[in-house]
């Protein structure tokens, strides 16, 4: 690629406003209800609320006690509450419980529910069944987006993966149509919408109605985001099944990034007590390591340690005036460097010794070659013997997951022996693990006809025919294929490469996996943005089982088609050079050029920290920026433990 | 700003179980001596609970933290709650005697109309007027727009546009069979799932069973979500009835019902109940699996109550020694394997708890049973075990060793319960693969072993550079020159 031709990609726009419209739309609610009150608080919504608030903003509007949500109130409490929390069943009969324990002991209060980012139907069924609709006033907060770093944008809705691919439950559709309309109107209007996945059509499709409705404002404004891409996560389930080696991934792999932060614990932080720490481009330590692989941590680690050691030994002989320039001026920065510094020396170290105790390397080789489709009997008895040896539940299934999608689902008798020897490792209850991993195509028997029972392959033929075109996800994970082997040779997933893969300077979006595989969900990524769509990908697009989309001037604009034509000048630019300069130059001149270079990559079900290692790169080498919009930052044990059943 | 900082201060200090107060004085002492009451009371139960908050420390933050000054409030009602459910349960499930009779309360219908402020209007007369016979009434008192809610005028696909924008609309109009689907069908095609759900909470209502379900058997998109609605609820008769009706769901009605076995606390309960379900009709594989998770569980019981009995009169060695960690029950097979390696190891076959009887009835595979007794036997340092455990005898009664795991295994979960160098240096030697041998003798310090390699490979330059990694002196170091010289002897003659 043309080191010259590169272009600074351009910045990020300003999501801080975000935040301040969801803490002043709070704040209105809390002042909806005047007067002391006590808060409960969902424990998902915790974290976030964080993010955006603190404890003394909340008594400024009369916040009198703060509770979590299922702990039941002390004896004096207010003759207010305010529940702040996420739409479900559960919740409102904790509420419920609580307004009638109070009608009982006659006892009166104000109830306020406020649901975040909105009410459903059936909550408000549940309060009428409890008899305390009407005892409670009901609100929303649209906090639907949570700024999490400068291109990272989170709904927070880790619930969307099961709902969604498990349930079929199309719940959350609209809190990321509204998501889109609202970003839309904020940085927008977008150019060209892509997509790929039914999710991703229908909120697309649903987001557009909504467009349709509202009256374009902010039409006319200069758009801050170019163009979107909107990715049902069940597109690729192989990447965000790798093992990640990328810092952030291994730091999310390992200690579970939650909202952008993380708790290091003593054996980080090297002393007796825990530390939360802000992980963003804020932190001038983690900005520079995060998108790096995991081998060249130590050595930027060491150099950054023995400059900093070089800084202050610079205040021997220093004269008494000097001290204090130092002292004053540049003493503060070291601290603070030096405190990251260790942090992220102390994470490392400790990911080491975890991850030597696990053999995290044969694990990785066990991966490569499942992705690249050599040894397969070798990895299979690999995964036999993790289980075996009850190395960890999650991590097994981890495995199996990947074995059976890179190979179009298990052979029968591995998938029997498999499946036996799990349940006897972690537990016969997992067998409702395996019916939900079947279901969702995670984990699936070649030849899907002898996994059914002969009255049910008689039934679902039946229920095909009478449905006619019908069937839809609940049969379709079933039936569907993962072709992930046909894909990634027509997609050149795996580099072949002589020699060693250089991850000090990598070539392409593989490093992010030790240079043995590019990101699938990435490629298209690239693919399309490349080609202005998703022309020349029809072989791949059918693999992928289709519902592809390509819509210019989408949302309120109506016709800007001029946008996406600049973006693909730039991506053809790249490609070749020299060919098109004056097309080049007169796209520069355009003032609108650097939103075109701006792209929103929505992830519906999840994203992980090495598909955003492999973007941020891929920007820098196209000079463009993506920005991150996703349901939730996942990894795959957090998609492993959805799948798993707890009682209820 | 330093007001604010000082009132976090005061919040950070306040007590635990009183959450911070501002102004009324008066009551501060009444409300200590409660809160004190409080604490003393719930501290059995609290302090536990508390773990969590404990374990977080908030690294200097200037702005302090919601999520960690949240007060576990808690006061030990979680009975109460138990108990709630099950008569929750009976009441969902006789759904049409729970609707209020009442005029002054409110009625389904009313959900949809959702806002609040009109809660004045939301009574069951209101929400039928829409037809035919127009009451002009309510018409005065409201705006024109809002009026429309209730009016007749909204077509199925508005009615769904306007659900899914949170605004409120009656379904109540929706009467015939054909209107209903109609509605169905578009709140389908809106992808919104809040409306879809809506709908089917309406049509569930004002459909007999058997309709509902005939209709679903074609919309599986609204099936789905009937399926979540009802699991979410916890109404699990008419889930079942629902699956039972829908064939291709058989296998979700049998494993809808294996899944409440997780939420039965009691064990012979638990039991019982799983026994139960050995005749559902699951798959021949599935149905082995849970005969063997009756099976085990049935064991477990029996091994449990024994063994606590054991423990408990403090006369096994064993369990004075090794006092056991947590009980038995409901724990995985392997698990189950490892402590009756761990404590059982010698008891005759025909006893439950004995490993062999476990490893019979299971059908456990041999490479999983040496792998477990392995790694119980070398807990319990007895060397002796994990010998007899890796030899076998012939025919002929020749003794030869050997390990379904390998021996790198083998070692590895040896040197992981530090066995001594004579007893790992037997089973380094034993490893195949000659690099892996030398590696693991080399990192194990096994110092015959890689004298005896090297000796075999008639690697010279090797041995003699192995002679600096051992004790001068040594019996080793004497062994290396014996070799060399007799390799050199060899050489001459």
């Amino acid at each position: 690629m043309a080191l010259a031709g590169r272009r600074d990609a351009p910045e990020p726009p300003d999501f801080g406003i975000l935040k301040r419209l969801a803490r002043d739309q709070l704040v209105y609610l809390l002042e909806q209800l005047p007067g002391k009150k006590d808060l409960f608080i969902e424990a998902d919504l915790m974290s976030p609320l964080d993010r955006i608030a603190n404890v003394s903003i909340l008594k400024q509007h009369d916040v009198d006690k703060l509770y979590k949500v299922e702990t039941r109130p002390a004896p004096g409490a207010s003759d207010q509450f305010c529940f702040l929390v996420r739409p479900r069943v559960r919740t409102m009969r904790f509420i419920a419980d609580i307004v009638n324990a109070d009608k009982m002991s006659g006892r009166s209060r104000k109830y306020k529910i406020i649901f975040s980012p909105q009410k459903f139907y059936a909550c408000e069924m549940v309060l009428e069944e409890e008899g305390v609709f009407g005892d409670v006033t009901c609100d929303e907060w649209s906090f639907y987006l949570l700024p999490l770093d400068e291109d990272i944008i989170s709904m927070e809705l880790p619930e969307f993966f099961r709902d969604y691919f498990l349930e079929g439950d199309h719940r959350w559709i609209n809190p990321v149509a509204r998501a889109l309309q609202l970003l839309n109107s904020l940085y927008g209007p977008f150019g060209k919408t892509h997509g790929i996945g039914r999710c991703a059509k229908m909120s697309y499709e649903l987001w557009r109605d909504l467009e349709e409705e509202s009256d374009g404002e902010g039409q006319g404004r200069k758009p801050e985001i170019g163009h979107v891409f909107l990715m049902d996560r069940d597109t690729d389930y192989v990447t965000a099944l790798c093992s990640q080696v990328v810092y952030e991934g291994l730091v999310d792999d390992t200690f579970r990034i939650k909202c952008g932060s993380v708790d290091f614990g003593p054996d980080v932080t090297s002393s007796d007590k825990s530390i939360k720490v802000l992980l963003n481009s804020q932190d001038k330590v983690f900005s520079q390591i995060r998108n790096e692989h995991f081998s060249n941590v130590f050595g930027f680690l060491s150099q950054k340690s023995r400059n900093l050691q070089a800084q202050y030994d610079r205040r021997r002989g220093m004269d008494i005036k000097q001290m204090k320039d130092f002292v004053s001026q540049e003493l503060k920065g070291l601290k603070q460097e030096h405190r990251l510094l260790s942090l992220h020396i102390g994470a490392c170290e400790s990911i080491m010794k975890k991850k030597t105790k696990q053999d995290f390397q044969e694990t990785i080789k066990a991966e490569h070659s499942l992705l690249e489709g050599f040894d397969i009997r070798e990895s299979t008895s690999f995964i036999e013997e993790h289980i075996d040896r009850q190395v960890s539940p999650v991590e097994s299934l981890r495995l199996m997951c990947l074995l059976s999608i890179t190979e179009n689902g298990l052979i029968p008798k591995d998938y029997r022996s498999l499946k036996t020897q799990y349940l006897q490792s972690y537990g016969p209850e997992h067998l409702l693990t395996f019916h939900n991993l079947k279901r969702i195509g995670l984990l699936t028997e070649q030849a899907a006809g002898e996994t059914l029972t002969a009255v049910e392959s008689k039934v679902s033929k039946l229920v095909t025919d009478r449905a006619a075109g019908k069937i839809t996800d609940a049969f379709s994970s079933l039936a569907r294929k993962s072709n992930f082997r046909a894909i990634s040779k027509k997609l050149g997933l795996i580099p072949r490469l002589e020699g060693e893969y250089d991850l000090k300077m990598p070539r392409d979006m593989a490093y992010v996996f030790g240079g043995a595989y590019v990101p699938l969900s990435c490629k298209i990524i690239e693919q399309v943005l490349e080609r202005r769509g998703w022309q020349g990908l029809e072989e791949v697009v059918r693999l992928l089982n289709g519902n592809e989309f390509s819509v210019s001037g989408s949302g309120a604009g109506g016709g800007r088609a001029g946008g996406i034509q600049a973006f693909s000048l730039l991506m053809g630019a790249r490609m070749a050079h020299s060919a098109l300069p004056s097309a080049d130059s007169a796209v520069e001149d355009n003032p609108a050029w650097d939103c075109q270079r701006v792209i929103l990559a929505v992830f519906l079900g999840g994203c992980t920290f090495s598909e955003i290692a492999a973007l941020r790169f891929l920007g820098k080498e196209r000079g463009c920026k993506f920005i991150f919009l996703t349901t939730a930052i996942t990894n795959s044990a957090r998609m492993m433990e959805a799948m798993i059943e707890a009682k209820a | 700003m330093s007001r604010v900082r000082a009132d976090e201060e005061e919040y950070w200090h306040s007590s635990k179980f009183r959450a911070f107060t501002f102004d009324d004085e008066d009551d501060e002492l009444s409300q200590l001596k409660e809160s004190k009451r409080a604490v003393n009371s719930l501290r059995d139960i609290v302090d536990d609970d508390d773990d969590d908050l404990e374990r977080v420390s908030w690294s200097g933050e200037p702005v302090g933290s919601i999520s960690w000054s949240i007060k576990e409030t808690a006061s030990g009602s979680t009975s109460s709650l138990d108990g709630r459910d099950s008569s929750l349960q009976k009441g969902s499930s006789s759904y049409a005697a729970a609707l209020p009779k009442q005029a002054s309360s409110y009625s389904l219908s009313s959900l949809f109309k959702g806002r609040n402020k009109l809660s004045s209007f939301q009574s069951l007369s209101d929400a039928l007027t829409d037809t035919g016979v127009k009451n002009y009434a309510p018409e005065l008192r409201r705006p024109k727009a809002e009026y429309k809610d209730y009016s007749g005028d909204w077509s199925p696909k508005d009615t769904v546009r306007r659900m899914q924008r949170g605004k409120v609309c009656s379904l109540e109009r929706f009467r015939s069979l054909q209107d209903k689907l109609v509605l169905l069908d578009e709140a389908v095609a809106g992808h919104d799932g809040n409306v879809i759900t809506a709908v089917l909470i309406f049509l569930k209502r004002t459909l007999r069973r058997e309709i509902l379900f005939r209709e679903l058997e074609v919309r599986q998109v609204a099936l789905c979500h009937l399926i979540h609605f009802l699991r979410e609820t916890g109404e699990q008769k008419f889930l079942l009835d629902l699956l039972r009706t829908h064939c291709f769901f058989l296998l979700s009605l049998q494993l809808s019902q294996y899944r409440e076995h997780l939420n039965i606390q009691d064990v012979e309960k638990r039991r019982e109940f799983l026994k139960g379900c050995i005749g559902l009709p699951f798959s021949a594989e599935d149905t082995s699996h849970i005969q063997d998770h009756y099976t085990l569980l049935e064991r477990q019981i029996i091994i449990e109550a024994n063994d606590r009995h054991l423990e408990m009169a403090g006369q096994s060695e064993l369990f004075r020694k090794y006092p056991r960690k947590a009980s038995i029950l409901n724990m995985p097979l392997v698990t189950t394997l490892f402590y009756s390696c761990f404590y059982h190891y010698t008891e005759a076959e025909g006893m439950f708890s004995s490993p062999t009887n476990l490893k019979k009835t299971f059908k456990i595979p041999d490479k999983q049973y040496v792998l477990t007794a392995l790694a119980a036997r070398a807990k319990l340092r007895a060397w002796g075990d994990v010998d007899a455990l890796l030899t076998t005898k012939n025919w002929l009664g020749y003794t030869k060793k050997k390990a379904p795991i390998g021996f790198h295994r083998v070692v590895e979960i040896l040197q992981r319960n530090n066995a001594p160098v004579q007893v790992l240096q037997e089973y380094v030697r034993l490893v195949e693969d000659v690099e892996t041998r030398l590696n693991l003798a080399t990192k194990y310090k096994c110092h015959d072993v890689v004298i005896e390699t090297y000796r075999d490979l008639k690697d010279r330059i090797q041995l003699t550079a192995y002679k600096g990694k051992v004790e001068r002196g040594s019996a080793e170091e004497e062994k290396i020159n014996s070799i060399l010289s007799n390799t050199v002897r060899n050489a001459y003659s």
